[in-house]
């Protein structure tokens, strides 16, 4: 029997590491899958615009919940069984990924013109146009609302939970039916950690944000 | 595989849940709608105390997860205040107040948006603050921010399957409970997904008209 709230700590920890891991690697998987889909809606190809159109669409029109369980409980009926890790990241990391591409377009679109022009001028070629003019200048504009984005992808890394991963709601929700008494306790702590580690989070971009744009915007 | 036998036997089902969804969906953002006014209200007040506590609070619910507010709401409250209360007002509630602090930001938007020249006129022309407000500042302000709540009505939507962790019987859970009966998971869990395709691609398509026709009748 737990003597204080500090007792629950050790437990919670163990689940805030799952929280920080599955939150790192899908953070990961949104920012590449953010760019990918973000250049690809501006490409000259009809098709690929439309395939990526499609990938937007379908991640953002359908809620995250419902992605997670398609791609851990449903898809091991046609033959395909992802580890719980591995699902978690594919379904957090595709859908934040999908949100993302348009901070990216409407990053890359609000350099101005004169932008590709002159480098157009200095004879570079499309990509290092792209990479060495284009992309540097947008990315600054991309912090802010990246940086929410990554508030709201740490939040919804409570829904692996769902799928009885270990992480810090899931350890919480185990701690509570052994105390149920402790309900509140515990479930105020789990509020707590929650609010530490994406405030921390959202800080540290602000950071990286004063010391990237100063002088450049 | 795909058994369009199975499909047709549980469409119904996840049809009437989807009408607990939309209902859901929809208290929840009146509740959001009235609170988030509220808060705003609230920040832009003249007494600092409030205004900073105001924020506070939002800021903490913004960044917690609203599954873990729902358990708060659901478990929580009822040791605390003796008084338990039903999984679809636990979710209405938490849905609600944990949107209404994007919604407080959203109005905030709107009000700051009107030029400060309005206000100074309004005084020009010895209106009462009650009058400023109805005849002067919310015309302006309401329209351009009636799509980004459109937006928010769709997230909210979307966010329902949550709700199934407090055995609120929507879409999800529903599709839980056809997959524990039948053993099959693959057409529920993506009938789930193709209905709030549906639906949500068609409410954005709404929105977007919307917003068309209020720019055209400002004049943009």
């Amino acid at each position: 029997m737990p003597n204080s709230w500090i007792d629950f700590l050790p437990t919670l920890l163990k689940g805030a590491e799952i929280t920080i891991v599955v939150a790192f690697f899908s953070a990961i998987l949104a920012v590449v899958m953010s760019f990918a889909a973000g250049l690809c809606r501006l490409s000259k190809l009809w098709i690929i615009r439309t395939l990526t159109a499609v990938y937007v669409e379908v991640f953002r029109g359908t809620s995250l919940l419902v992605q997670l369980f398609w791609l851990y409980f449903a898809l091991p009926f046609i033959g395909i069984e992802l580890p719980k890790m591995l699902a978690a990241i594919l379904a957090i990391g595709l859908n934040f990924g999908a949100y993302g591409s348009e901070i990216v377009r409407s990053a890359v679109l609000a350099v101005p013109k004169g932008q590709w022009e002159a480098a157009l001028a200095l004879n570079l070629k499309p990509w290092q146009r792209l990479l060495n003019v284009i992309l540097p200048q947008a990315s600054l504009r991309m912090l802010p609302p990246f940086g929410n984005q990554l508030v709201e992808l740490i939040k919804s890394t409570s829904l692996v939970y769902f799928i009885t991963m270990a992480d810090l709601t899931y350890q919480a929700m185990v701690l509570r039916n052994n105390y149920i008494s402790w309900t509140t306790e515990i479930l105020v702590l789990l509020l707590l950690m929650y609010f530490v580690i994406a405030t921390l989070v959202s800080l540290a971009v602000r950071l990286l944000e004063r010391k990237w744009t100063a002088g450049r915007l | 595989m795909w058994d369009w036998n199975y499909v047709w036997d549980i469409l119904p089902q996840l049809l009437s849940a989807l009408k607990m969804t939309v209902w859901v969906t929809i208290c929840a953002f009146v509740v959001a709608l009235i609170i988030g006014l509220l808060l705003a209200f609230a920040t832009r007040s003249r007494f600092k105390l409030l205004s900073l506590i105001t924020k506070g609070i939002i800021e903490f619910i913004r960044n917690t997860p609203l599954l873990v507010q729902v358990f708060f709401l659901y478990y929580s409250l009822p040791l605390l205040t003796g008084i338990s209360i039903p999984a679809f007002y636990a979710g209405v509630i938490g849905l609600g107040l944990h949107y209404s602090t994007y919604l407080s930001e959203v109005y905030r938007s709107g009000i700051e948006g009107v030029p400060k020249g309005q206000w100074e006129a309004a005084t020009a022309l010895n209106y009462t603050k009650a009058k400023t407000w109805r005849s002067i500042i919310l015309p302006q302000a309401v329209p351009p921010i009636i799509p980004v709540l459109g937006n928010y009505l769709i997230v909210m939507f979307k966010e329902t399957p949550i709700l199934c962790a407090i055995t609120l019987v929507e879409m999800m859970l529903t599709a839980k409970n056809i997959v524990s009966q039948s053993f099959r998971a693959f057409e529920p869990y993506t009938l789930v997904g193709i209905l709030f395709l549906i639906i949500s691609y068609i409410a954005s398509l709404l929105v977007q008209r919307l917003e068309k026709r209020l720019n055209l009748q400002r004049g943009k």
